[in-house]
């Protein structure tokens, strides 16, 4: 099946489509807004997002989305408990000091949580690492050891080992290559893995 | 444009401190078009030493407000008002006390900020004006913004406080003590009865440099003036231009009124009357929140003070931290960047609204 992009982006037409319409949604690390925009433009959705970058915050708030610039980190500790219906963060947990402690947050916030991670178990990442036997380096890793925003990889798996630590709900899960959906061995398929959960 | 101020004259106002002032004089001007069902009105709220000469030629504010602007007068109705306690055209300690027959002076009752508030209330209401689309302004402007939207909900559906704080902080009521004191030692002053003689320049005028030396910064002074000399005159650039900037004030600013006007800001503490999470608990009101990353006056963290309550309700805020070396001043000159943000922001208030109301007939 195909998907169809929304800015370019995959996983926001993903997250387009599991967002429910006349909701309310908190996009952490939200960039320029465009996707609240497209949720409030199409479905109607009462959006606010958190990003870091001050250039990023004007264009979104500019383009009439209200943003709040901080880190996400600490501004997930000042939302009231079960403020939105849901929490997302897309293609950053990989970013983040701690995680764990984001994940949890997100669920006493809002009702579900989204997440949209790159797939460090991916078959190319793999096949990077066991051939050059130096730090992977892929389309989806583009950066060197030194110079990586990302601190914490995750695979497919681990998050759904930590979904059941946890005791969270996954309630959709999506995988994606490319802009095709992926729906064997996700682990080793998907480049990009959308999870919808919330807690049990 | 209307470049000549309105004035309106109200009965009574009665004031935070008991006293009932009577009668109050309004000076006010408008820009652009109140439409049919008078959604697209904007109240400016001009900061400590403006007046209601927010927009066309001469305007402290002409770079925001105006046609195609930030606050656009082809779509909005704008309107700016001198404050209570101000000395162009509003009721002030210069104005005459109808007991005496002679100017107020420091005879004139102590003001507050949600006075002057009340104030405008009382100007929305004559012109004929509902709900305000927004209110908006810098520094004490902002506070006078925070106000509306604690004391009218009902009648602010967006909040634009810039550069400013909740509560004036000890630095910042420091400052204004040292410009009171600056008056006041000037034997001109004479208690403030000195609107029939000299009145005290070089008091205002000294008090006038603190307070702009308060609102550049470090790199924008360094930048502006460094190390200049002003030829033929033995004289630092920055030396002229604190004096200039301090005579050009005294020929439009009265003494006394710096006198009231800081002292309402000092005494400016929405804490006083509850947490800032209680005070905003009710309130529908939408919020745009800015401040500048080198205006160390009105720092940023003043404005996650306010920010953080409103995020803590889930209120609709958005918060930016522009960044600017203009210090204080950035709410004034820097202005490509705050007028996209105004003008995305009151669009889609505007269009939100509209919608709003479509659903509920």
């Amino acid at each position: 099946m195909g998907v169809r992009d929304i800015y370019g982006r995959s996983d926001y037409a993903i997250i387009g489509e599991l967002v429910e319409p006349r909701t309310r949604a908190l996009d952490l690390g939200c960039g320029t807004g465009e996707l609240l925009a497209w949720l409030k433009e199409n479905k109607k959705v009462d959006g606010r997002g958190v990003e870091m970058v001050s250039a990023d915050v004007q264009k979104a708030i500019a383009r009439g989305v209200s943003v709040y610039q901080g880190d996400l980190e600490s501004a997930l500790e000042d939302y009231p408990d079960q403020a939105f219906d849901y929490v997302i963060l897309s293609q950053t947990l990989q970013q983040t000091q701690h995680p764990l402690q984001v994940l949890r947050s997100m669920l006493r916030i809002g009702k579900h949580a989204i997440v949209a991670f790159p797939n460090f178990a991916h078959w190319r990442v793999r096949l990077s690492h066991l051939s050059s036997g130096r730090s992977p380096r892929t389309d989806l890793f583009p950066y060197d050891w030194h110079d990586s925003p990302n601190i914490h990889f995750l695979t497919v798996l681990d998050f759904e080992h930590l979904a059941i630590k946890e005791d969270w709900k996954i309630e959709r899960r999506v995988f994606l290559t490319g802009r095709r959906r992926v729906t064997t061995f996700p682990n080793l398929m998907a480049e990009v893995a959308v999870f919808l959960f919330s807690a049990n | 444009m209307i470049t000549q101020a309105s004035i309106v004259t109200f009965d009574s106002l009665e004031l935070d401190c008991g006293v009932i002032l009577s009668p109050v004089d309004v000076a006010y001007e408008t820009y652009g078009q109140l439409n049919a069902d008078k959604s697209n009105a904007i109240l400016i709220e001009h900061a400590f030493s403006g007046d209601a000469h927010a927009a066309g030629e001469g305007g402290w504010w002409s770079n925001m407000i105006g046609p195609g602007k930030g606050f656009d007068t082809d779509r909005y109705f704008v309107i700016c008002s001198n404050v209570l306690g101000g000395c162009r055209g509003t009721t002030g300690p210069g104005s005459v006390s109808p007991a005496t027959g002679c100017p107020w002076a420091m005879s004139f009752p102590p003001v507050t900020v949600a006075d002057m508030v009340r104030l405008q209330k009382k100007l929305i209401d004559y012109l004929g004006i509902e709900r305000l689309l927004a209110v908006a302004g810098g520094s004490m402007g902002g506070m006078q913004a925070l106000e509306w939207a604690v004391t009218y909900p009902e009648s602010v559906l967006a909040a634009l406080p810039v550069a400013t704080t909740a509560r004036h902080s000890a630095q910042q009521i420091a400052f204004n003590e040292v410009g009171r004191q600056a008056i006041m030692a000037d034997p001109d002053w004479n208690e403030g009865n000195y609107y029939d003689q000299r009145p005290p320049g070089r008091g205002l005028s000294v008090a006038r440099m603190v307070g702009h030396i308060t609102y550049m910064s470090d790199e924008s002074m360094r930048q502006k003036f460094g190390r200049r000399v002003r030829a033929g005159q033995n004289k630092f650039e920055v030396e002229s231009y604190l004096q200039y900037r301090g005579s050009q004030f005294v020929e439009r600013f009265d003494a006394n009124s710096y006198i009231y006007i800081t002292r309402a800001m000092d005494s400016y503490d929405l804490t006083q009357r509850g947490s800032l999470t209680k005070l905003f608990e009710n309130i529908a009101t939408r919020f745009l929140v800015l401040s500048f990353t080198s205006d160390w006056l009105y720092p940023a963290y003043q404005s996650l003070e306010i920010v953080s309550a409103l995020r803590r309700l889930n209120c609709d805020v958005a918060y930016c931290n522009l960044s600017s070396q203009y210090g204080h001043d950035a709410f004034l000159v820097e202005v490509n960047e705050q007028a996209e943000l105004v003008r995305g922001f009151l669009a889609s208030t505007f269009k939100e609204r509209a919608a709003g109301e479509e659903r509920a007939s």
